[in-house]
């Protein structure tokens, strides 16, 4: 380093100190938790045992990495900061364009890869767990950017209005016996009400100041779903939610069941894979309705607001308005997503609707770039996908011994992630933005030119 | 009256220890303009840091003098701390300095989630309780049967963050590094040009608001005797929910505005309901934000165009 030729030469003395710093570091931190560990003995007394040989284990593992970082990879990338910017190759303009049909291509036809690839029998897993689980996510990272992403108002309690839908499809449905298909829109209708009804008192706030009202919104909500025993049955939750119907159709082994019906042999495949559809279809409903609303005078609205709110003001834009009908629309699609989740569990608590959930839809959003709806595809496809699949790496048992549950680890990696991401790329995945008016030309414009306003 | 007294008493402790958190929160605020979403885990860590080390120093080292432990807790409890806070400062939050506006705030919630789930895996999922540290209690008076009490250990938290508070308050206004504080509070650009090392000073503030969160780790121990891997986010909102009431940025104003939301915890689960003693809280939040959103020590913020 200093005054040689970047790129050029390796110090290895250097590295060899900078990882034997790291490590003692790395000992520092981890000799109270890693090094210690408190359990409770037989008398019901806490004590502390050692883990000397993990803590030496997770040292050596840090300075090994540091010193790979110095030696290998950190000449690799100022070997790559001197070359000049490589031109976008043809190859992916041209996947740019055909990424799209591909994919919805690919969910459309994902049941029936999975029938032929996994078989009957496993299908279930697959659709349920990754299919039906992931496009809830997109869906919910697609509803949230209509907020977070093009009206620039940062939510931090989108999960609320998630639980909303959720307990007004719950409900409504047992205590009325009304329909999966008259409650999906009721319901949404009931979470864009307390859309705006959240939304009102928090117009004059941005930023990080907004992001934590409405986590204090979220979390009162869910305080009152817990101790509102007498409606929401607290902490045990609603159980026996109806389920769906295909048209009127219940699918059970009834005569009149969907299995009977179509003269086919009664499997709980049916349902996951008619579910499997819903979702898809509510979410594609969510990204077809953000695309259109952004041509629309609202839309442009709202990514004003996000570039520049004090501008938006002194052109007269109803400030007031666009914001509410951005936490309406948000909170509508979180609404049917959340009546789709109570129908499809068939049981809900208040533990589903957790801080948690909102950051990991934030992150969703933030992670894919905000505003990009492919980017929030992508984003939810590899942080839900990525955990959920945390859950089958069944092999790593046989390295680490059988004790070993990968699926600890799931959240651990996801906030691992979620930093590694930001400081990878800070605006998203996809970071540039699509004009949705142009001039002359259609153009791209690149992350550095976006300049965030305070909304 | 007695009750009301039971739970004056009751509350300043309470709000000592949020007290202690919020100026994490205000501080980081102040410098870098970024709320650092992790910080209530950093006090969760603290608190198990000292768990670990009052154990050690009790069965391993055998010492049962209960205020030389307490002690050597505090210290070992901030030593480790301020090593975990400075590195998240380092590994994820310098890198993003100067980026996108959410970023920070996106990795600080990574950061979160992250550290509950490290203790999560490291210590087991269950509570974790011990044996009280302190036991014994000065009985002020009594009045209908009812007596107010002042037990020993809340007078330990009372005086230990009055001390530290002294402490503390003579680092940001008398030393060296408490001018760079603020000048780097003003202007970073104007700071570095005079001679200031602003990575330096910044890092120097997340160790000093480490090592506030684990007094208050060690305090919340103490007085409570059982923390769990998921006892960081809800004080951690409401020291948070201190500092915007106090004016964020503002030193005196995060402790007054701990002791404020410490009152009101304990009085509204001793005259309303305890259940929804969170919701006071949090509704408190929204309200100053809505309705005063400089606080009530903070300058107001002029956005200029």
């Amino acid at each position: 380093m200093g005054g040689d030729a970047p790129g050029t030469r390796v110090d290895t003395t250097r590295a060899l100190k900078d990882a034997a710093i790291t490590a003692l570091l790395a000992f520092g931190l981890f000799l109270p938790l890693v090094g210690f560990q408190t359990v409770t003995d037989v008398r019901n007394d806490l004590i502390l045992t050692t883990r000397w040989p993990l803590l030496f284990a997770v040292v050596a593992i840090v300075g090994i990495g540091r010193l790979t970082y110095s030696l290998v990879i950190e000449p690799w990338l100022r070997q790559r900061a001197l070359r000049p910017p490589a031109l976008t190759p043809a190859w992916r303009t041209h996947a740019g364009k055909w990424l799209v049909p591909f994919a919805i291509g690919f969910v459309i036809a994902y049941p029936a890869i999975v029938l032929v690839a996994a078989g009957f029998g496993r299908a279930v897993k697959w659709i349920d767990n990754f299919g039906i689980q992931i496009l809830i996510y997109v869906m919910l990272g697609w509803g949230l950017n209509i907020v977070v992403g093009l009206a620039g108002l940062l939510d931090l309690g989108y999960v609320a209005f998630y639980a909303v839908g959720a307990y007004s499809y719950a409900l409504l449905a047992k205590t009325f016996g009304l329909s999966f298909w008259i409650l999906l829109p009721l319901a949404g209708i009931l979470s864009s009400f307390w859309g705006v009804l959240l939304g009102f008192p928090v117009l004059r706030l941005r930023g990080d100041y907004l992001a934590i009202v409405t986590l204090a919104f979220g979390e009162i909500i869910r305080i009152v779903l817990i101790n509102w025993v007498d409606l929401t049955n607290g902490y045990a939750g609603l159980t026996g939610i109806p389920r769906p119907t295909f048209f009127g159709i219940p699918f059970n082994a009834d005569d009149n069941g969907f299995a009977a019906v179509f003269g086919l042999e009664f499997s709980p495949i049916y349902r996951t894979i008619f579910l499997y559809y819903l979702i898809l279809a509510l979410a594609l409903l969510t990204a077809f309705v953000t695309i259109r609303l952004r041509r629309l005078p609202v839309g442009r609205a709202w990514e004003a607001l996000r570039e520049d709110e004090i501008a938006c003001r002194s052109l007269g834009i109803n400030t007031t308005n666009t914001k509410l009908t951005a936490f309406a629309m948000g909170a509508m699609f979180a609404g049917f997503a959340g009546s789709f989740f109570a129908a499809r569990q068939g049981f809900i608590s208040p533990d589903s609707f957790t801080f948690l959930e909102s950051a990991t839809i934030l992150s969703i959003v933030v992670l894919g770039g905000m505003g990009s709806q492919i980017g929030v595809a992508i984003a939810a496809v590899a942080m839900i996908g990525g955990t959920e699949i945390m859950r089958e790496l069944d092999f790593l048992k046989l390295i680490f011994g059988s004790t070993f549950d990968p699926t600890q680890y799931r959240m651990l990696l996801f906030g691992f992630a979620m930093v590694l991401i930001m400081i990878w790329r800070p605006r998203g995945l996809i970071s540039t933005r699509d004009p949705s008016v142009v001039l002359k030309e259609r153009k791209v414009i690149g992350a550095d030119l976006v300049k965030e306003g305070h909304g | 009256m007695e009750v009301f007294l039971q739970q004056l008493i009751n509350g300043i402790t309470l709000g000592s220890i949020y007290g202690l958190i919020a100026i994490g929160y205000t501080m980081v605020f102040g410098i870098i303009g970024m709320v650092n979403f992790a910080h209530g885990d950093v006090f969760m860590v603290s608190a198990f840091i000292a768990l670990v080390a009052f154990l050690l120093i009790v069965s391993f080292l055998g010492i049962y003098s209960m205020s030389l432990a307490i002690f050597l807790v505090l210290i070992v409890a901030m030593l480790f701390t301020s090593l975990v806070n400075w590195t998240i400062e380092r590994l994820a939050y310098r890198p993003l300095r100067g980026s996108f506006r959410l970023a920070p705030l996106i990795s600080a919630i990574g950061m979160s989630i992250f550290l509950s789930n490290f203790v999560q895996l490291t210590q087991g999922p269950r509570n974790k309780s011990i044996p009280p540290m302190v036991q014994g209690e000065f009985v002020l008076f009594t009045k209908n049967d009812y007596p107010v009490t002042l037990s020993h250990k809340q007078l330990i938290i009372w005086i230990v963050t009055a001390v530290l508070l002294g402490c503390f308050w003579y680092l940001v206004t008398r030393t060296r590094l408490g001018r760079a504080q603020r000048a780097c509070e003003q202007d970073q650009k104007m700071a570095a040009l005079v001679g200031v090392d602003v990575d330096r000073t910044i890092s120097m503030t997340f160790v000093i608001a480490a090592a506030l969160a684990a007094v208050a780790g060690t305090m919340y121990l103490m007085y409570y005797g059982v923390v769990s891997f998921s006892d960081g986010f809800v004080p951690g909102v409401k020291a948070f929910t201190a500092a915007v009431l106090g004016g964020i940025g503002s030193l005196p104003g995060a402790v007054i505005g701990g002791l404020l939301i410490g009152l009101i915890e304990t009085m509204w689960s001793a005259y309303f309901s305890i259940d929804y003693k969170d919701v006071a809280a949090f509704s408190v939040l929204a309200i100053t934000l809505i309705f005063l959103p400089q606080g009530l020590f903070g300058r107001p913020d002029v956005e200029k165009v």
